[in-house]
């Protein structure tokens, strides 16, 4: 049949970031492509610049789509030839109903007036075709994620789609939905659709692919052929995590103490439905000067499960103990953990961890005032003074320290962040992703301050998606998934296969 | 030169309000053919302001939490009117007792409206718009249509009493005191900017030119001379002013220097980060509606001592008055920046230019499309200037 699209020598920066890296992409007609990779590898960038999400001209490279240069301007452009992108987060209006949503910016209308008749029958045909058996006049919010899963799809073939992209289908999907999705997707390849995969559980796309493209760091590495060239899983993980680290990681000896932080049979539930459970069954400890890293994939609830024990921050219905220097301890707000020396530094620095109106000095005294007051009354040149002090320490690069926070560099930011939290003088610092979106030189500078603090004897949770990360600053490593630590491995054992297989061994059993 | 430039670019916004309000006054001066600044109508101006001026101190701090604003203040100050009315006008109770039970009920509001915005999370917007109508309607059940007058003369001396002249040894004819107190407010403010300065120059800060900064304090001085002037030369200094002054103060050291004060622009900036740094966001909320209630009740009082009457339609709009004076004096609509004083001066841009319009003859029509246009222009401004600095 021929190739369908063909993405040339692709390069997408982003400012400090080189997302891809002269990306070579070809897809056949008619088949179901896998692209496989890393969180950051930079599958999500190469199908956004494909869909028209990162328009013409804010890339380099070409894209041949049946033959023809495409300079797609947004996302209506490249619905118009037929690619249409399902995301990982569905985009669906819950109070509106499946029709409604199906024909959604591609009404079935005369002069501005919808053909609500034609809208509802056309959606019944469709609805058939993805063997949903619902009502179109059904809210969306009434169905299960599962079923909104086939709406989405639904919805790319009221588009007349040729090329359906879709972004980790089944990850927020039980066995069941996932089994039925992957034989829908055979099905419409039958019907001449073309598909790409992205997906992180790795015995699905042997199931389903017939060809498996891996991206790493932001470079395509290999495309393997189904039944032409000898695939496993492990090979499959070896292309997706091999690289060479050269000095990346600042080099330390650890001093390890007591144990001083214990967490025992955690569950939390999830904060609107009650009933969800997110966190199941963990119990992790920590030792006075050690890190230790928390592993896992996007969705695993490390980010849930870290915010839950920090002052209930997420979640309902939590159950279990915290153990803090050999005394239980219980924390309802955050007020509490901060006081009793748990701080958390959020994966999201610009939506959670900063106010970007506000100035450097502002934002890191901001949960320890009360360390530069006296009855309520600011003393605001000792708030200079902490401000200037972390500034020259962690080398804050910026004007002054009257600079608003939403000015600095990624890197620069991630450091007011995380003054913030030394000077709330924690023993535990529990740090979420914290060298996310910054470039390596910064890297290093965290990773540096990071070994400081343990060596000062604080207990550090690291929790990263970055395998390489976590390989080479962690003391020991919990992998997680699905809400429940599925691995434990010392500095000595971990590796990036080591840690897949934990992950890929569970999903196994769940699915 | 490039300096200058560049100092001037950057406090444009901090000072722009403030020179907006000069223009307008000089404006109105000369087309009021001098009756504007005379000393007998800027003391009116500022007794006839007095309501919003307290309103906007309360409003800002709600504004700061979010972009929050508060709609049922016009109907509070009716409200509050209409129980001091009944307490001391039928029941003729003493002042007193009558000004704690209505700062009392102004807490009550307070409570009672904090609870559903900040404890079940039910938008301001909406909570205060069913306060409008409820302490309207309360309003008039208590009035029963009808309107109290007239107060007894203490009650009445909160609006319109004067300070007295008490260092007038010799007979001056102008008001000795205030012209006093005017010196000792310059001497001080002087004293307090050099000690500013000193400071920033310690730290290292960036500082405005020393030429810069003796014009600033040059004109901020004959500021509170020429004030004192004008209310010298009329009665002095009216009981009310010292009232808003003491609030203005209180506000602006709350906000700036103390912790509550900053969790309020943390809250505004950024809820979610504000929580993550321990700070109870809903109590912050809860707490600035209440204080909001408590200060419509001042102001309640003190519109109902100044037209000596409990009237069933006071306070209409109030509201609205409050909120374009914090918008124009440079709040964000999205909280987290702002000022007391900004709101101040902004409500003595509208404040002027209601005056000023008035003695020109403008009709209320006419007053009300340039007031319309003057709050779109200023927030304009502000959302322009701020995408400039920002791209």
């Amino acid at each position: 049949m021929g190739t369908i699209l063909e993405m040339r020598n692709i390069t997408k920066v982003f400012p400090g970031v080189k997302a891809l890296d002269n990306v070579n992409f070809k897809v056949e007609a008619g088949e179901i492509h896998a692209l496989v990779g890393e969180n950051g590898a930079g599958k999500s960038t190469l199908m956004n610049v494909l869909s028209g999400i990162y328009p013409h001209g804010t890339y380099s490279g070409e894209i041949i789509y049946e033959g023809n240069v495409c300079t797609f301007r947004d996302i209506r452009d490249s619905e118009k030839v037929g690619i249409v992108i399902i995301h990982q987060e569905l985009a669906l209006q819950p109070y509106l109903s499946i029709g409604e949503n199906m024909f959604l910016g591609n009404e079935r209308q005369k002069h501005g007036f919808i053909n609500w008749s034609r809208t509802h029958l056309e959606a019944r045909e469709l609805l058939k075709r993805v063997r949903l058996n619902e009502s179109s006049q059904t809210l969306v919010k009434d169905i299960s994620v599962g079923k909104q899963q086939l709406v989405e799809i639904a919805k790319a073939l009221a588009k007349k789609v040729k090329l359906l992209i879709l972004d980790e289908p089944t990850a927020a999907l039980n066995e069941d939905d996932s089994n039925n999705l992957l034989d829908l997707i055979l099905e419409l390849k039958k019907d001449g659709i073309t598909c790409i995969l992205i997906s992180h559980k790795l015995n699905e796309v042997m199931k389903v692919a017939d060809t498996i493209t891996i991206l790493r760091d932001g470079a395509a590495i290999e495309t393997l052929k189904v039944g032409v060239d000898a695939i496993d899983e492990d090979r499959v993980i070896k292309g997706m995590v091999g690289r060479t680290m050269v000095n990346r990681f600042p080099k330390r000896e650890p001093k390890i103490g007591e144990v001083a932080f214990e967490v025992r049979d955690w569950n939390v539930y999830h904060p609107v439905i009650t009933d969800r459970k997110i966190i199941k069954d963990v119990n992790i400890k920590v030792r006075r000067g050690e890190i230790v890293g928390i592993s896992g994939l996007m969705g695993a609830g490390r980010t849930e499960f870290a915010m839950s024990i920090f002052g209930k921050a997420y979640g309902s219905r939590i159950s279990g103990q915290i153990i803090k220097d050999g005394k239980p301890i219980e924390f309802n707000t955050v007020r509490e953990a901060i006081d009793n020396g748990v701080s958390y530094l959020t994966e999201d620095r610009k939506s959670a961890g900063l106010i970007l109106i506000d100035d450097i000095r502002h934002n890191i005294t901001l949960p320890s005032l009360k360390k530069i007051s006296k009855k309520g009354f600011i003393d605001q040149n000792k708030e200079v003074m902490v401000a200037e002090e972390y500034r020259s320490k962690l080398d804050i690069k910026s004007s002054s320290i009257l600079q608003k926070a939403g000015n600095l560099s990624g890197g620069n930011q991630q450091k007011v962040v995380l003054s913030k939290w030394i000077f709330s003088r924690p023993d535990i610092l529990i740090l979420d992703e914290p060298t996310r979106g910054i470039d390596v030189g910064a890297k290093y500078e965290i990773y540096t301050i990071i070994n400081q603090l343990a060596d000062e004897g604080k207990s550090i949770i690291f929790i990263s998606s970055e395998l390489p990360e976590i390989l080479g600053i962690c003391d020991r490593i919990y992998v997680m998934n699905d809400g429940r630590i599925v691995g434990e491995l010392t500095r000595e054992e971990a590796s990036s296969e080591s840690i897949m297989k934990c992950i890929m061994q569970s999903n196994r059993e769940v699915v | 030169m490039e300096n200058i430039g560049k100092t001037i670019k950057n406090n444009i916004r901090q000072y722009a309000m403030l020179i907006a309000l000069v223009v307008i006054m000089i404006f109105f001066q000369i087309g009021t053919g001098g009756i504007l600044l005379y000393p007998m109508n800027v003391t009116n101006l500022v007794l006839q302001n007095s309501y919003v001026l307290i309103l906007a101190i309360g409003m800002t701090l709600c504004i700061l939490t979010g972009g929050n604003i508060d709609l049922s203040v016009g109907s509070v100050v009716a409200f509050i009117g209409a129980v001091s009315g009944t307490l001391m006008i039928n029941m003729k109770m003493p002042m007193f007792p009558a000004l704690l039970i209505t700062l009392g009920i102004g807490l009550l509001i307070g409570l009672w409206q904090g609870f559903w915005i900040a404890y079940i999370r039910i938008p301001a917007f909406i909570v205060t718009l069913a306060g409008m109508l409820l302490f309207r309607g309360l309003t008039n059940t208590i009035l029963q249509g009808l309107t109290l007058a007239p107060y007894p003369p203490e009650y009445q001396a909160i609006s319109g009493g004067f300070i007295p002249d008490f260092l007038n040894f010799f007979g001056a004819s102008f008001n000795v005191t205030t012209i006093v107190l005017g010196i000792v407010l310059s001497v001080l403010y002087v004293i307090m900017a050099i000690r500013k300065r000193k400071e920033r120059d310690k730290y290292n800060f960036e500082n405005t030119p020393t030429l810069f900064f003796i014009a600033q304090v040059i004109i901020i001085v004959a500021g509170i001379m020429l004030l004192s002037y004008w209310l010298a030369a009329y009665k002095g200094i009216p009981i009310i002013f010292v009232i808003i002054g003491t609030l203005v103060v209180i506000y602006t050291v709350f906000t700036q220097k103390t912790v509550p004060g900053r969790y309020i622009y943390a809250m505004g900036g950024n809820e979610k980060a504000a929580q993550l740094s321990g700070i109870n966001t809903n109590k912050v909320l809860f707490f600035t509606y209440v204080n909001m209630s408590v200060l419509a009740a001042v102001a309640g009082i003190s519109f109902s001592s100044r037209i000596n009457s409990a009237s069933p339609v006071a306070g209409q709009s109030f509201e609205l008055d409050a909120i374009a004076a914090c918008f124009i004096g440079g709040a964000s609509a999205y909280g987290g920046v702002g000022t007391v004083i900004g709101a101040i001066i902004g409500a003595l841009v509208m404040g002027v230019l209601n005056n000023g319009m008035s003695i020109m003859g403008v009709g209320i029509d006419l007053q009300m499309t340039i007031k319309g246009l003057v709050l779109l222009i200023a927030v304009a401004f502000d959302v322009i200037s701020k995408r400039k600095s920002r791209g």
